[in-house]
């Protein structure tokens, strides 16, 4: 099987901003190198030639005026930050 | 006539006739679900005041005329990925244990349009992703035929609580088999629409170009009555379609003669359940009894559909559940130093196993150096496997097939081993690769009692030939 490195878990929690324990870093290890093996069975197809298809159907870009059809619901959705003032969401503090 | 005997059409006939009305068909609803509920599980969330003032509501409405349509009063729960305005919407997570949208998903307001009347939210596994609603944050749904089961999933609380006359119908979402599924290990009937059929806006995003909202019902009839009732054009969501063939019940014909349906030899080997097999063929005979053309053929590619599935609706995931930060709405970590901390911390509490297990795939597929080997690869593959779809359909009608490789397993058997997991989506998987539409109509149990379900594929837009063939099916086992 695939032997997924300490340094691959670290870049790949930091791309997910997820925080693992060390016994969570041995699982997701093995389970990600077991998917990765299983996933290389795609490389058994000739994909040579082949477009990537994001879309099964031809669909374009939606394009429409930028018009507000809903008026302010500031306070509706505010009551489900975990943090508000100011009628703004609160983050904690960025820089000093 | 036990009132939660009726089908969804049935019960919204029998209160136009007024033989009873849609309070008592809400109180009958609630009452069993306070008798069964403690064991099966289908709900995250129900407000029992709200349904019962929204179905007197209803009633008058009915009473004076304004709703007249094939649904209205009918008491229906919704799967909790979708959000319902000012009622909580969990997606079974953790991370949005306290959320309440200020919004509702198109298709329930098509649905509330139509006078069916919500009871609450149905459990699922978490953001959908799994085939067992055992990674939901609130507990296990038990699988109403023997409890001892799954339900399927991810749309197991939804499917559970039709086979537990908990409702009268649901929704349910479809990513890679989540209606289909649940729907074969409950008994009960589902189909996933051909993409963009119905509208996504307002279902909280899991694989986006995979994910299709769907009924679940108790037979063909409800199915392809809701079927009416959810498809909309809506300019709310960009890959909505506009259609104007969605008068899906004029398919409701009993009468398959000179359809021709293909049976893939691939879908009939290894893995697959004798008693299993053994259903599905006996299903295909009943239609070729009734005048189908029944043929077996090759689809190929099978095998390929697993591992495509599992690369791009990962990357889709962890793309789509950057949002979930501990900022705009649900859960935050108490402790935490610094912005960056707090998202690591929020979404490391907040995410269960199998949901950081999928971010972290998606996030390695997406990166850099292994986009173009992994990402692109799968969206190639799914190229090839749609073009063997097509294919397929410039010979046959529908393609029939299994829902599933088994039915049912037992509660605590499936989490162990996530792969193995992931194999038991075989048949439904490369539907959602195809943007296709399947149903899933049970066609019979095996020697333990529990369901097993017949699946029926159809090009895109063509649902109509699978509610014809599924309803004549239904109509000879009657």
């Amino acid at each position: 099987m695939r032997i997924i490195s300490d340094e691959t878990i670290e870049y790949v929690g930091i791309l997910a901003k997820l925080e693992l324990s060390d016994e969570e870093k041995e699982h997701a290890k093995k389970d990600m190198g077991s998917m990765l093996d299983y996933i290389d069975k795609l490389n058994e197809l000739d994909t040579t030639g082949i477009e990537p298809m994001s879309h099964v159907f031809k669909v374009q870009n939606v394009f429409r005026e930028d018009v507000v059809t809903n008026g302010d619901e500031s306070e509706k959705t505010l009551k489900n930050a975990p943090g508000e003032k100011d009628n703004m969401f609160m983050v904690p503090k960025t820089f000093d | 006539m036990d009132i939660l005997s009726y089908t969804a059409v049935g019960l919204a006939a029998a209160i136009k006739e007024g033989k009873t009305t849609a309070v008592e068909a809400m109180q009958a609803v609630l009452q069993k679900i306070e008798e069964t509920e403690k064991t099966i599980n289908a709900y995250v969330t129900i407000d029992k005041e709200a349904a019962l003032q929204k179905a007197a509501e209803v009633q008058k409405r009915i009473e004076a005329g304004e709703l007249t349509g094939p649904l209205a009063g009918v008491p229906v729960a919704i799967k909790d990925n979708m959000c319902t305005e000012g009622v909580l919407t969990t997606c079974s997570s953790k991370i949005l244990e306290n959320f309440i949208p200020t919004f509702s998903a198109e298709a329930v307001l098509n649905l509330e349009k139509a006078g069916a009347v919500m009871i609450g939210k149905t459990n699922m596994d978490e953001f959908a992703m799994g085939s067992t609603t055992e990674t939901s944050a609130f507990g296990v749904t038990r699988n109403p035929w023997n409890t001892e089961h799954v339900p399927g999933g991810s749309s197991g609380g939804s499917a559970a609580a039709v086979a537990a006359s908990e409702c009268f119908f649901a929704l349910g979402s479809d990513t890679g088999g989540s209606i289909r599924q649940p729907a074969s290990f409950c008994g009960v009937v589902g189909l996933k629409p051909t993409y963009g059929t119905v509208s996504r806006y307002g279902l909280i995003a899991y694989g986006s170009s995979l994910d299709q909202i769907g009924p679940l019902t108790k037979d063909v009839t409800d199915c392809a009555t809701v079927m009416e009732i959810i498809a909309s054009h809506d300019k709310k969501d960009s890959t909505s379609v506009e259609r104007k063939d969605t008068d899906f019940t004029s398919a409701l014909v009993e009468d398959v003669k000179g359809m021709k349906i293909g049976i893939p030899r691939d879908y009939f080997g290894e893995g697959l359940d004798t008693e299993v097999k053994e259903a599905v063929l006996a299903a295909a005979r009943a239609l070729e009894e009734k005048g189908a053309i029944v043929e077996e053929f090759d689809l190929s590619l099978v095998e390929y559909a697993i591992p495509t599935y599992y690369t791009i609706a990962a990357a889709e995931a962890s793309s789509n559940l950057e949002r979930f930060d501990g900022i705009k709405y649900g859960y935050r970590t108490p402790e935490y130093e610094g912005l960056h901390n707090m998202y690591k911390k929020t979404r490391s509490e907040g995410f269960g196993a199998e949901v950081k297990r999928r971010i972290m795939l998606g996030s390695f597929v997406l990166s850099s150096g292994y986009y173009d080997a992994y990402y692109l690869k799968a969206l190639r593959v799914k190229a090839m496997i749609r073009k063997a779809f097509d294919e397929a359909f410039a010979k046959y009608d529908i393609i029939l097939g299994p829902v599933a490789p088994t039915t049912a397993p037992k509660l605590g058997e499936s989490l162990s081993d996530p792969l193995k997991m992931y194999l038991g989506d075989i048949y439904t998987i490369s539907v959602n690769l195809a943007g296709l539409p399947g149903i899933s109509v049970p066609c019979g149990k095996d020697s333990k009692g529990l369901p097993i379900g017949l699946q029926m594929i159809a090009d895109s837009f063509e649902e109509k030939k699978l509610i014809r063939a599924a309803y004549t099916f239904e109509r000879g086992r009657a």
